[in-house]
């Protein structure tokens, strides 16, 4: 088996994968850092080459954002106020560098506990196109990320794409991330909420994600359903936080983490209450 | 491998390597171009930012095999036959002190200016905020990329040099990637590579069992040390009574990273070895703790109690009783383990050359390095050569050795050059902190506002070795009262061993921390007073003729008084402005959680070593070619002594200083200087630079028969002497030159004065004192326990600037480095082996810094100046702890104050009302 290939059709990089597990690099910026000074792992399937799989595009029912969209390509996409979320958690994965090479989708694979991506991808329902020889499935991202560092995604399948669904009304995405400084900062806590509104401007329904509070994302379906109907504002609702598991670590106890969450709950509730007028 | 092609600075080029290989080694390796530095190995810190078809990426995060077809921009290519003008801005303001993080600042820079030609400080920061600085604080930066038009600042005229904002000498070289640092050094013959396999428990016995099956395997293996082969001393340690640290362990390890063996032969052959191969069976050791060490098994038989050494000042009577209407005031605080994080880690080279070995390393300290490794060696210290590299920052960590043993030892026993460079994570894990201290404190004030007497007690965490842990223990109870005079004195401190790493040496040697608690004590005093924080510090500073608590009587240039006097305007307007902000914040409709607050912090910064003999001496020679040649063994690890060695050596000779070229460091061509440390190389050896310029001076003026008051000028070839409308014109080409093709030569010898410390701590234990007063604004987000830090102010009494840009960039990254002390610098042994774990402020985090230079001629100094390399980093923490307590209520006590710790003081604050 060659150590190292670097295919140009998603055909032969399948076929690739259907041979034998390989380990997947596309921006390289979680894998080389999990290598400090040592040689990758072999053997390596480099999907940088494969074709239109870059430009996230708008779709009839949902917007597509295929597995070689980097961060940097998030914050040049032309996409609505349902995304604000992702895009500014896009503006505060690492550093420029990061950005221009980092994939969301490699974000998602990674599966970290603090992985900024994720609470958003929750929030916006996405779901993960894996392609295999065997064939195409869709899963939720809830069900594709399974633990720390463990996802669904079956050796010989690779995770070509994220599907968007487009909501039926105004939306609108918040993210709100806690770190001690201001930039390169793992988050202490995260929390993403996308809201679609009605007309007379309720929120209709609610997706609320809270990351780096348990070795996956999780949602908060009770404050979902809380929301339903109401106006967003910061004091809306005591959330409950019971679903979450944060766990001690060099960053904050876990009773801080619970502490901060529900602070940036309140303020992600307000940040949608004040840029509501940006939901399409 | 494959063989792949890209354009590289627009040429195109074939690369055979294996295509998933780090681009960043792939630059340096096969293409030479070391201007891409690798700080991280993991996107953490941005020094290896190449530019990949115009866009900033971290070449440690891209492979080879990506960039086929594409473009890579490196620094090597800004500058094809002159300077850029991004690059001509870094050094007219100072954006590069050590340098290593220069090339990529300047590759994200040019691409935020090739999209952006004007940015404002908020596209900056964005732009550069992936690429770390431990330097500068970054405020040079930003400046300089906001002035990208900038032109070259102008050369002084002879004898103009002190005071002028001269560009760094060295500057160029960090500029355009040419400067050599310890992993950009190679050997020009074939190299082993040695690897140090290391403790992963803090206390362990350990067996080394049998190797034959490692070198079997590997049949690429030239050898395995072990501390059987160390061929001189085992042990080695900054003080003649402290050798105590093994070279290589010997049956035990007192803690994690502690080199047990260490593997040589070629680096593929090292890289396929697996650690689990080295045959070593550990017995864990339960780990003697801060907590509990004193009443822990003793970790090294000359420290019963693990008490490595203390340190007492005492004066007047600490136990008289305070005068009616006192007001009394105390504190417990506690810090944590700070890491260098200099954004180069340790590296370098040993070659043997007959009965020598050359060490090409980076180091703060050449002379020490040389006397330690022949003591290694077994050989004699003129058998040891020390050529020191450029160093990537060093802040005291640099001042143990490192790599060096090892290479030595190596190189020594093999015959073959042998190659070190430590990975992020083994530099972290295995190198010097910062002490962590706990620290009780008291002090009383009269009701006429001055202070009455202060006690203080701080026991220092000193890790599994001795190191520079007595230097700390000396140190800090001579400055533990603070700037101020206090006649009732009891200072005391213990060095304590620990299985953490060795703590050492770190910018200000135990004094920041010491000032936190000082600095807290001056605000309680001053608020149960009812006085100004500002005004109760002015009447107690110290003054000239002052008698401090070692007994010592200042002179006129103890200025703490003109520093405070300073900020008093400042300090005025913006407590106002933090008040109009809460005000405002604080009504019924607008309940934000963001309280203001402005803190003081005030320092005195003894510069040089504690009571102990600190010489330099400097060399200097005119060349045949009429060239002045400064000699100088002093390392410039981005401070600027390099510089200002030149500035203050040309004034000195009345020579331009452009006519003045530098040797620098290396132990075969240059006289100890002593090592880059507590703020002493402008002071010490500036001394005898311009002491060695004087008496070059005397010797051209003597043969030319001239006056005191003659002109020299310096021509190729020769120097002409002028005086009045008398000239004369001495030839060189026909005089003898000696090896270095010096036809004169001259040496300049300065010796603070110091006198011992008696059991009281009295005495004069150093020969000047720096001061500082700073003040800053925080922002606190009451309901997370964020803070940031608005803007800050700094005072600083520096005698006399030699090089104002210079000495503003230390103190801009003093302030930075006080500033992560305060509010997010903690090193916890085996958690935060990497920058991503360990945080230092990036440039979102460093506020705009207003600095007043206050110059107060030293008597002894070369032309007035004294030290400024420590003092900043000394006020910044208790500037913002105080801030931090101006604005909620609430005193943080243990520090870094990260969110967690300030929410849970607001909160224990509003739950037990002010204390």
């Amino acid at each position: 088996m060659d150590a190292w290939l670097r295919p140009t059709s998603l055909a032969d990089a399948l076929a690739a994968l259907a041979a034998g597990p390989r380990v997947i690099l596309a921006g390289g910026t979680d894998l080389y850092p999990s290598h400090v000074a040592r040689p990758l792992p072999g053997p390596i399937l480099d999907i940088t080459a494969l074709p239109d799989l870059r430009r996230i595009e708008a779709h009839p029912g949902y917007w597509r954002i295929p597995c070689l969209a980097t961060w940097s390509d998030v914050i040049g996409a032309d996409l609505p106020a349902l995304f604000d979320g992702l895009r500014a958690a896009a503006r505060q994965v690492g550093g420029v560098q990061v950005q221009n090479a980092g994939t969301v989708i490699g974000n998602l694979c990674n599966a970290s506990p603090a992985a900024d991506g994720i609470p958003n991808l929750l929030a916006l329902d996405a779901t993960v196109e894996l392609a295999s020889r065997a064939g195409t499935r869709h899963l939720g991202v809830a069900d594709f990320v399974q633990g720390n560092r463990r996802t669904a995604r079956r050796p010989d399948e690779l995770a070509v794409a994220l599907r968007i669904p487009r909501p039926a009304g105004p939306a609108l995405g918040v993210f709100e991330k806690l770190g001690a400084r201001r930039y390169l900062v793992i988050s202490i806590t995260m929390v993403a909420v996308v809201a679609e509104f009605d007309p007379a401007g309720r929120i209709r329904r609610a997706r609320v994600a809270v990351g780096a509070c348990g070795p996956r994302a999780l949602r908060l379906p009770g404050l979902e359903a809380a929301l339903a109907g109401r106006r967003p504002e910061p004091d809306l609702v005591t959330p409950d936080l019971a679903p979450l598991a944060p766990i001690d670590d060099v960053r904050a106890s876990a009773g801080y983490r619970l502490q901060a969450t529900e602070e940036l709950l309140r303020r992600a509730l307000g940040a949608l209450g004040t840029s509501r007028a940006r939901a399409a | 491998m494959s063989v792949i092609g890209f354009v590289l600075n627009g040429r195109p080029v074939v690369a055979t390597a294996p295509p998933a290989q780090r681009l960043a080694t792939v630059l340096r390796d096969a293409f030479g171009l070391t201007g891409t530095k690798i700080g991280c190995d993991a996107g953490d810190c941005g020094a290896c930012t190449v530019l990949l078809d115009g866009a900033p990426v971290c070449a440690c995060l891209t492979s080879l095999g990506q960039v086929e077809g594409r473009a890579i921009a490196t620094v090597e290519g800004l500058a094809a036959e002159r300077l850029a003008p991004l690059q001509r801005a870094f050094l007219r303001h100072g954006a590069a002190q050590c340098g290593i993080c220069t090339p990529g600042m300047l590759m994200a820079a040019v691409a935020l200016l090739a999209r952006t030609p004007h940015p404002d400080e908020a596209a900056i920061a964005d732009a550069l905020g992936g690429v770390l600085c431990r330097c500068t604080g970054y405020r040079a930066i930003i400046a300089a990329v906001a002035d990208a038009a900038a032109t070259l600042p102008a050369e002084p005229e002879a004898g103009a040099a002190v005071g002028a904002r001269v560009a760094r000498r060295d500057g160029v070289e960090k500029v355009t990637g040419r400067e050599r640092f310890g992993a950009d050094a190679l050997p020009a013959e074939p190299f082993l590579t040695v690897r140090a396999v290391r403790s992963p428990h803090p206390h362990a016995r350990f067996v080394i069992g049998d190797l034959a099956p490692l070198f079997a395997a590997h049949p690429a293996l030239v050898r395995v040390l072990t501390a059987a082969d160390v061929p001189g001393s085992l042990r080695y340690g900054i003080y003649a009574t402290g050798k105590d640290q093994p070279v290589l362990a010997e049956g035990r390890v007192r803690h994690r990273g502690e080199p047990v063996c260490a593997l040589v032969g070629p680096a593929e052959a090292l890289a396929a070895i697996a650690e689990a191969e080295v045959p070593i069976t550990w017995d864990p050791l339960p780990p003697v703790r801060f907590d509990d060490a004193t009443c822990s098994e003793a970790l090294h038989a000359h420290a019963p109690g693990n008490i490595l050494c203390r340190g007492r000042v005492r004066a007047g009577d600490p136990d008289a009783a305070p005068p009616p209407g006192a007001v009394h005031a105390a504190i417990a605080i506690e810090t944590s383990f700070v890491e260098h994080a200099y954004v180069e880690p340790e590296a370098g080279y040993a070659r043997r050359v007959g009965e020598r070995i050359e060490i090409i390393a980076c180091t703060q300290t050449p002379y020490m390095d040389r006397d330690e490794i022949a003591a290694i060696l077994g050989i004699r210290p003129e058998q040891v050569r020390i050529v020191p590299t450029a160093v990537g920052g060093g802040f005291g960590g640099k001042l143990d050795l490192s790599v060096q043993p090892l290479i030595a030892v190596a190189a020594w026993l093999t015959g073959r050059p042998v190659r070190m460079v430590y990975s992020r994570p083994e530099s972290m894990a295995s190198t010097t902190k910062r002490h962590p201290a706990r620290i009780r404190a008291e002090a009383v004030a009269g009701a006429d506002g001055r202070l009455f007497s202060v006690r203080f007690h701080g026991d220092f965490n000193t890790g599994a070795y001795a190191s520079w842990g007595p230097t700390v223990a000396n140190r800090v109870p001579v400055h533990a009262t603070g700037p101020y005079a206090v006649p009732h004195v009891l200072c005391t401190s213990a060095a304590i061993h620990t299985t953490d790493p060795p703590a050492g040496a770190f910018r200000g040697f135990g004094v920041p921390q010491a000032a936190i608690a000082h600095e807290a004590l001056m605000d309680a005093l001053a608020d149960r007073l009812g006085l100004d924080a500002l005004e109760f510090r002015l009447r107690n500073a110290l003054r000239p003729g002052c008698r401090t608590p070692t007994g010592q009587v200042l002179g006129a240039d103890a200025a703490l008084a003109l520093c405070l006097e300073a900020l008093r305007p400042r300090w005025r307007a913006w407590r106002d402005e933090a008040a109009a902000f809460n005000a405002a914040n604080r009504g019924p409709e607008r309940l934000g959680p963001e309280r203001r607050g402005v803190g003081i912090g005030c320092m005195w910064y003894g510069i040089g070593n504690t009571s102990l003999s600190n010489p330099s001496t400097m060399a200097i020679g005119l060349a045949r070619t009429g060239r002045v040649v400064l000699f100088s063994g002093a390392v410039d690890i981005g401070q600027g002594s390099n510089t200002v060695l030149a500035q203050i050596a040309a004034d000195a000779l009345g020579a331009p200083l452009a006519a003045i070229d530098l040797v620098t460091g290396d132990t075969d061509r240059t006289r100890d200087a002593g090592k880059t440390s507590a703020s002493r190389q402008t002071f010490v050896s500036g001394s005898a630079a311009r002491l060695a310029a004087l008496a070059l001076r005397a010797e051209i003026l003597r043969r030319a028969n001239a006056g005191a008051a003659a002109r020299i000028g310096f021509l190729p070839g020769a120097v002409q002497v002028s005086e009045g409308t008398e000239s004369s014109l001495l030839a060189l080409e026909t005089l003898p030159a000696d090896a270095d093709g010096m036809v004169l030569r001259a040496e300049g010898h300065f010796d603070p004065p110091t006198t011992p410390l008696d059991e009281d701590g009295q005495g004069i234990p150093y020969a000047s004192f720096a001061f500082a007063a700073q003040i800053a604004e925080v922002a606190v987000d009451t309901a997370l326990g964020t803070v940031t830090v608005r803007r800050i102010a700094a005072a600083h009494e520096v005698g006399r600037a030699i090089n104002p840009t210079l000495v503003e960039g230390q103190i801009h990254g003093g302030i930075a480095q006080g500033l992560g002390l305060a509010l997010m610098e903690e090193y916890v042994p085996g958690r935060t082996d990497n920058l991503h774990d360990y945080l230092i402020p990036t440039i979102g985090d460093v506020p705009p810094i207003e600095v007043t230079l206050i110059e107060e001629p030293d008597p002894l100094g070369p032309f007035g100046a004294k030290g400024v390399g420590e003092p900043a980093l000394v006020a910044t923490a208790p500037a913002i702890l105080n801030a931090i307590a101006a604005a909620t209520g609430a005193r943080v006590t243990r520090v870094p104050a990260t969110p967690e710790r300030v929410l849970a003081a607001i909160r224990a604050a509003r739950d037990g009302g002010r204390a």
